[in-house]
């Protein structure tokens, strides 16, 4: 087990480093596309504020903007308040942007984390369905459904959820009917849950077709191969098979897979928390775009790559688990 | 029914379906584009109306005409579709050759940036960048030109790879022909039916992302009839009762994303030339 | 009738043909495996010796009814004497019969030995496993490796191991001692003997006719996916004059030992098989009824063949076959 531990360490090390990269790279990018835009972050603060500002409060905004040096410094300078945390203060909601997206990302969190663990246990499970019956009628089905699934908008599956659910059966909340940016002070964790449950649906219909196929086609290819073959030879049945091989040669790649799907799976959710007005990053970021927030938008652009550079990693730790071995086999 | 005594060979098949299936998609752009503006036009009377003979999926809150709306939307996302998947096809093809005709560090600079388009949830990047350029249409459609490139890049390269593999390239070099010669001679040659396969298998991508944009309220703006923005409104009404403009326009939002997908794939199987063995 | 009592395996015409599509919906069927016959008697090794590539894994998977879906069988084989059916393959399959796989690609590459060696059938069998893997000289820990880990040897002593632990009367070894040491083989094939000795039977499949008449008892000489002879193993010590069919004849003359001649010409392909005999077009001795017709298999001196060249009616005793 040492050694398996010595291995992780050692990928997270060079995908560290790689990640370090990617992560600076973003950063640049994204400050330079925040300073192309037409909008002026230091003015677009004081608007709403009036001459209720005092030269201080102003002195401060144009000192972590960088308004009046070259851009190589404006980029430095804000990037050392950014790794100091000082992610500046969101013009949308007057109040620093580090505390609202971790006041924030709890939501998401959780609303990623439950369209996470369904779409991968539905995506898994009917992925194994498939491929146990392969070419029969139930994975015919199924893979259609998949495949139209792929086809379908998350907004507009979401709004029809909403029409059926919501609207029509009156099981769930009308999410809208919240205003944006609701105080969860206010919220009970039974309130929380009953409105998580039809955006964290919607989201993981959405990616779940992706599991699906891969667990299809994985499960296919054991079930073709050698060593399977050799375990009916023992007597082994159909599902002996699964529980004994299938689960045990598919299941490391499809959580692979399911770690890899992190920024799909953060898109999806801009969407979903739109359409639900979940009180989420996602909400804040379009609502941040929309408002010209500059602060918040860059804020929660770095947080996600963050995030998805995290679902990378373990990615690729437990691609590394599994690796060695087959690397030796073809050895 | 008339029977053929020698049923037709799959490719004739495929072809015939994948023809119908293109003349469908254009026929919906064409009507689309010649609807004209004046036809869908505000009317209070005719406000709110659910489906009907003289309005096929209803009005809107405005009394347009919803059906009429909804083909010039899926005009207007397929045209940004197709402009977006058409920059982001030729990235993905400059890239693509670059980093397998170039050096090894370009290749891990290609890698590298790949990397970097996908470390970013691309509704955000897309979001991100149409911010930066003020919104509305351009920004739309450099963001989703900017995050399609990366997969058909990869095919590209690999398949770039495979033929500089190939003998006749290496007896070309011998020869003494130039990088560019080969690369007009042998390779864009092979290369241009992927191009056109991957172009078309990206649209359907291009076209979901234009309508979550747009409905997102970063695309087009809200006088263009973009399926995102009637969505986008329907949202209003929808505890109202309204279920017509949320449900159908999306419908056929998503029947066009199908038929796109399976074109692109049967123009695959088309002109793959393994296919024919199968 | 004590023939019949003794016998464990009967395989009469056994053919198997695979359905193939090439260019759009035409089908074809590719045949692999004609008119086989072959019999297996209790307390004896028996050797399917053939040049690679002639369809003797087949054999193997036909018996066990494990064959892809897309292949059809026809023929029968009698297993104890009873019709080997599908539900019947499905009980005896790691009970009453089992294989011993070609390679260690047919470990599960995520699976620890030890699970692999005990199957999932419970009770697992611990103290016969200690005994096998001591037999086989296979190193303590074993049991707690990775199919990785092993070396090609070890593979090889596991993948027979998982065959006897089982009580299994009739052991299918495909190529099992291929990568083993002399001595790790001969161990191997000792323990075949031994469970011979014990009234139950080992079908051997090889490419290595050497190592047939070496240690079987009978040798069924495969060509192009049939039985052309099956004689004695004692026949081939004794000459090619001992042996009946041309293409055994010139195998034995093709051994470094007995003249290294090679074979003119190649086996033909499955999907390309010829009308009549499938050995004609390479046949030194060919007739027109050759090209034709296939020969039934006929008794010939205490061994099975099938070659017209023994249908004469005065030349030998014949012994109808079959229906």
């Amino acid at each position: 087990m040492s050694e398996l531990l010595k291995r992780s360490v050692r990928i997270f090390f060079t995908y560290g480093i790689r990640t370090l990269s990617l992560l600076f790279a973003v950063s640049v990018v994204s400050f330079v596309l925040i300073s192309a835009s037409p909008i002026n972050p230091v003015q677009q603060y004081l608007i709403g504020l009036g001459t209720a500002v005092s030269p201080q409060q102003r002195a401060e905004l144009e000192d972590y903007w960088g308004v009046n040096e070259p851009p190589v410094q404006r980029y430095f300078g804000w990037l050392s308040e950014v790794l100091h945390g000082n992610l500046g203060e969101s013009a949308l909601y007057r109040r620093p942007v580090a505390e609202i997206i971790s006041e924030r990302f709890w939501n998401s969190f959780a609303l990623m984390l439950c369209a996470w663990l369904l779409s991968g246990v539905m995506g898994f499970g009917l992925g194994c369905i498939m491929g146990m019956y392969q070419d029969r009628w139930a994975d015919k089905i199924l893979k259609k459904c998949c495949y139209i699934l792929s086809a379908v908008p998350t907004f507009w599956l979401g709004l029809v959820l909403l029409l059926v659910c919501s609207v029509w059966l009156k099981w769930f909340p009308i999410g809208f009917s919240a205003p944006i940016g609701v105080r969860s002070e206010d919220v009970t964790l039974g309130q929380r849950i009953y409105h998580l449950i039809l955006p964290a649906f919607t989201l993981s219909l959405m990616s779940f077709s992706n599991i699906a196929l891969h667990t299809r086609q994985k499960l296919s290819d054991v079930l073709s191969s050698e060593y399977v073959l050799f375990a009916r030879a023992r007597g082994e049945g159909k599902w002996t098979i699964l529980r004994r091989h299938g689960l045990r040669n598919i299941l490391f790649p499809a959580l692979t897979l399911q770690f890899a799907s992190f920024a799909e799976l953060f898109g999806g959710s801009v969407i979903a928390e739109n359409v639900f007005s979940y009180p989420g990053l996602g909400s804040a970021v379009s609502a941040a775009g929309l408002n010209g927030d500059v602060a918040l938008l860059l804020g929660i652009t770095l947080f996600s790559a963050v995030f998805v550079s995290f679902g990378n990693m373990a990615a690729n730790i437990l691609y590394g688990i599994i690796d060695p071995q087959i690397r030796e086999v073809e050895a | 029914m008339k029977k053929h005594k020698t049923a037709p060979n799959r490719r004739t098949k495929l072809v015939i379906w994948t023809s119908i299936m293109a003349l469908a998609l254009i026929a919906v752009y064409i009507l689309g584009i010649f609807i004209p503006d004046t036809a869908v036009f505000s009317s209070f009377l005719n406000a709110k109306q659910p489906p009907s003979f003289k309005h096929l999926f209803g009005t809107d809150a405005l009394g347009r005409d919803i059906f009429l709306r909804t083909l010039k939307g899926m005009a207007v996302s397929m045209t940004v579709g197709i402009a977006a998947s058409l920059i982001s096809a030729v990235i993905a093809i400059i890239v693509g050759i670059a980093a397998a005709t170039g050096s090894k560090a370009a290749d891990a600079f290609v890698n590298w940036l790949i990397d970097l388009v996908m470390s970013v949830p691309h509704t955000i990047l897309i979001i991100l960048i149409s911010f930066a350029l003020g919104r509305g249409l351009k920004g739309l459609l450099i963001g989703i030109a900017a995050t399609h490139w990366c997969s058909l890049a990869r095919l590209i390269r690999g398949e770039v790879l495979q033929l500089r593999a190939q003998h006749y390239i290496a007896v070309s070099r011998r020869l003494g022909k130039s990088h560019g010669w080969i690369l007009t001679h042998h390779l864009l040659p092979h290369l241009i039916p992927q191009f056109f396969v991957g172009l078309v298998l990206m649209l359907p991508h291009a076209i979901l992302h234009e309508a979550s944009i747009s409905f997102l309220g970063f695309g087009l703006s809200p006088e263009q009839p973009a399926i995102g923005i009637i969505l986008s409104e329907s949202m209003r009404y929808l505890s109202a009762g309204m279920w017509w403009q949320a449900v159908l326009p999306g419908l056929v939002l998503v029947l066009m994303v199908l038929l796109v997908e399976q074109t692109g794939e049967h123009l695959q199987t088309i002109l793959n030339p393994y296919s024919v063995q199968q | 009738m004590e023939q019949k009592d003794t016998t464990l395996l009967e395989i009469h015409d056994l053919s198997v043909s695979f359905r193939m599509y090439e260019h759009g919906l035409k089908q074809t069927d590719l045949q692999v495996i004609s008119e086989l016959h072959l019999t297996v008697s209790r307390g004896e090794i028996v050797a399917v010796a053939g040049s690679s590539g002639s369809g003797k894994s087949l054999l193997a998977s036909a018996i066990l009814g494990i064959l892809p879906e897309n292949a059809t069988v026809r023929g029968h084989i009698h297993y104890q004497g009873e019709e080997l059916t599908a539900a019947r393959q499905e009980q005896l399959r790691g009970t009453e019969i089992a294989l011993v796989p070609q390679s260690v690609s047919f470990l599960d590459p995520l699976m620890k030995i030890g699970a692999q060696l005990d199957g999932h059938r419970r009770p697992r069998q611990t103290e016969k496993r200690k005994n096998l893997l001591r037999r086989f000289g296979l190193p303590e820990k074993t049991p707690q490796l990775y199919p990785f880990q092993l070396s090609g040897g070890m593979a090889r002593r596991v993948l027979v191991s998982t065959a006897l632990i089982t009580d299994a009367q009739l052991l299918i070894a495909d190529e099992p001692t291929p990568g083993m040491s002399l001595e790790q083989a001969l161990e191997a094939l000792r323990l075949f003997r031994e469970m011979a000795d014990e009234g139950k039977a080992v079908i051997l499949i090889t490419h290595d006719i050497d190592l047939a008449i070496a240690f079987a008892d009978r040798v069924a000489v495969f060509y192009a996916g049939t039985t052309v002879e099956t004689a004695p193993a004692s026949d081939f010590q004794n000459g090619s004059k001992a042996l009946r069919h041309p293409y055994t004849k010139a195998l034995w003359n093709a051994l470094p030992q007995n003249g290294f001649q090679p074979i003119e010409g190649f086996q033909p392909y499955a999907g390309a098989l010829p009308n009549g005999c499938l050995f004609a077009p390479r046949c030194p001795y060919k007739t027109r009824q050759c090209m034709e017709n296939n020969p039934p298999i006929r008794e010939v001196r205490g061994g099975e063949v099938r070659c017209w060249q023994f249908e004469h009616p005065c030349d030998e005793r014949e012994v109808y076959h079959g229906t």
